[in-house]
This record gives structure tokens, sequence and C-alpha cells, in this order.
């Protein structure tokens, strides 16, 4: 499992393809509905869009099959900037990815560092569709007398 | 949907509640967001949560299927249906907060409060209305909180 120590500034993480379909979004609008503006249907001709919500979703998705659920990730406070640049269309096959912008151990909770992300959803043409400013708490690496412990991965590898 | 200019900082709009069930937090999160504590409960338990927690991006779909069903994010005007102002695409959200996590058999309650508006630069005859939403359990306590953005027409074209 990746640890707060095993993540550097300038770092980039890819997330997972994802190829947006006509059906996962009449699905997703079917159940949490649209806003009428949330692409412009001269512009964008007939093809379904997905929600700015969904977008986001979908983001979260990207990232977990990625590396979120490969790393010890305590959560998140929130986000701090979300920018929806572009339309996200069905057939669009997406991709992108998560840059470390910062990183510090937490003062209040030794347990755990803070990892600033700027994460960016692009299309095939390699156009950002979605961006997301975000701090997440990730747990730090267990300390012994001698410095970090040795991850359950390290054990396992010299077991 | 009131226009931009009818529109006045300090606006409430309510829009309702919604309950998340066990089943429905699991299955969004199968989908968007396989972190265990919000897919199995026993892993759940075993978390820093406790038990089974909707994922936060649940939350924000839940708020776009209120937003819909009110029939948009800004504020309802008087002559809606006859002279409703239109939506444009939204810009963005910022300073989202997941600030308690919300668990299994819980209701959230939704409101927006209008916090800045000013006229579009890209976008003649188009505003930009800033609302803090804000989503509280029924204990009072507020679970989540974000200024969104959203782009509406200036004024009506009906003389």
């Amino acid at each position: 499992m990746r640890h707060f120590e095993d993540f550097a500034v300038g770092q980039r993480l890819a997330l997972a393809p994802f190829h947006v379909t006509a059906k996962e979004i009449t699905a997703f609008a079917a159940e949490f509905g649209s806003l009428p503006g949330e692409f412009d249907p001269a512009a964008d001709g007939a093809l379904p869009a997905a929600s700015g919500w969904h977008g986001c979703a979908i983001f979260m998705a990207m990232m977990c099959r990625a590396w979120l659920c490969e790393a010890e990730f305590l959560g998140s406070p929130g986000v701090d900037k979300v920018r929806w640049q572009r339309p996200i269309q069905a057939g669009d096959r997406l991709g992108g990815f998560s840059e470390v912008i910062a990183l510090r151990p937490s003062k209040s909770r030794p347990e755990l560092g803070i990892i600033s992300f700027r994460h960016s959803v692009t299309n095939a043409a390699g156009d950002i569709v979605l961006s997301l400013d975000n701090p997440a708490m990730v747990a730090r690496r267990p300390m012994t007398a001698n410095g970090p412990a040795a991850g359950a991965d390290d054990r396992a590898a010299a077991s | 949907m009131k226009f931009f200019d009818d529109i006045a900082i300090g606006d409430v709009t309510e829009f309702g509640s919604h309950t998340f069930t066990a089943e429905a937090i699991k299955r969004f999160a199968r989908t968007y967001d396989p972190q265990p504590f919000h897919i199995d409960e026993a892993a759940a338990a075993a978390s820093l949560f406790g038990a089974l927690t909707a994922s936060g991006w649940h939350t924000m779909a839940v708020m776009m299927k209120l937003i819909a069903a009110a029939g948009g994010p800004l504020p309802a005007g008087a002559a809606d249906g006859a002279d409703c102002a239109r939506l444009g695409p939204s810009p963005g959200f910022d300073d989202l907060r997941w600030l308690r996590p919300v668990f299994a058999g819980g209701t959230l309650t939704y409101r927006a409060t209008v916090t800045g508006k000013r006229e579009s630069r890209s976008r003649p005859g188009w505003g930009v209305v800033s609302s803090r939403f804000e989503a509280h359990e029924a204990t009072g306590e507020k679970a989540m909180d974000v200024i969104v953005h959203d782009l509406v027409e200036l004024q009506s074209k009906v003389v």
C-alpha cells in the first residue's frame, strides 16, 4: 500500500482510462436528473453530455481504479476548486492524471499527512475537460524507534 | 428561475430532503467510489468512520437531483413557466467541504443562499451568480458546504 512517504511534489499519477457511454449518461441522469444549462446544445450537437456532477463522479472512479484504492487513503475534507472546462460527451475516452502540488505532515494528527493534488481529466484530443484542486489525508508509514517501519508490502517481499 | 437582474444577494432557496439508504449508498459507490467504507458494512465498521457512509460525490449527485426537481439552482421567479430565466453551463464550484460523514439512513436537507453576482465578461447578456449550498442533517448539524457558480440570463426578453 502506498503511504504519505511514497508521494513527492511534482509526481504525476495517471488516472484510469474511462469510456463514457450514452447508456451511462442516461442512467445517471435518470437517477439524479440534469440541469438544462449544463451543456450548450448548439455547440454540442445531438450527443448526450454528462452533467457536471456526473463528471465529478466519473473522475472519482478513474482515481479509485488507478491508485486511490491502493493507497492508505484516509479521506478528504473536500475540494477547493473545480472547473467544468469542456463538456464530457457520450463516446469520450477520458484519461488524465493527479499531480502532487504540495505535501506536509499533519501537525495535529501525526499518523497522517496532507497531500494537495491538482487533478486533470482529459479527452482523447488532450483537452482538459475537468480540473479539481483537492487536499487528501494519507496515512504515514508507521514509525519504530529506528525510523519508519517496513510496510506490509515490504514485509511480504522479504518473506 | 429569476433572471440575474432580479436576484438579490441573501436570497434563500430550499431544495428539500433526501434519505440515503444503505442499498443506494453501496450501489453508487460500487460504480463511482469503491472505497471499502462506502461499499461494505463490515469493512466500514473497521474503518475510521465505524459504519457505512455515503460517498461525498453521492451527496452532491443528490443535490443535483433536488435542484432539477426544483426547476433550477437559483431562486424561483413569479413568472416561472411563462418567462423563466435560462441557465448556461456552470463554470464550476469552490470550497466544497464534507464536514461530517453521512451514514446509512441519514437524511440531508439542502438549501442555497446567494452570496455574489457579477456580469459575465465572456458572454454578453449573461451573469454569474454564486451561491452557498449547504446540507444539514436531521439533527441540525451541517454535513456539506460549497460555493457553486451558475450562469444565468441577465434579464427577460419578454417586453
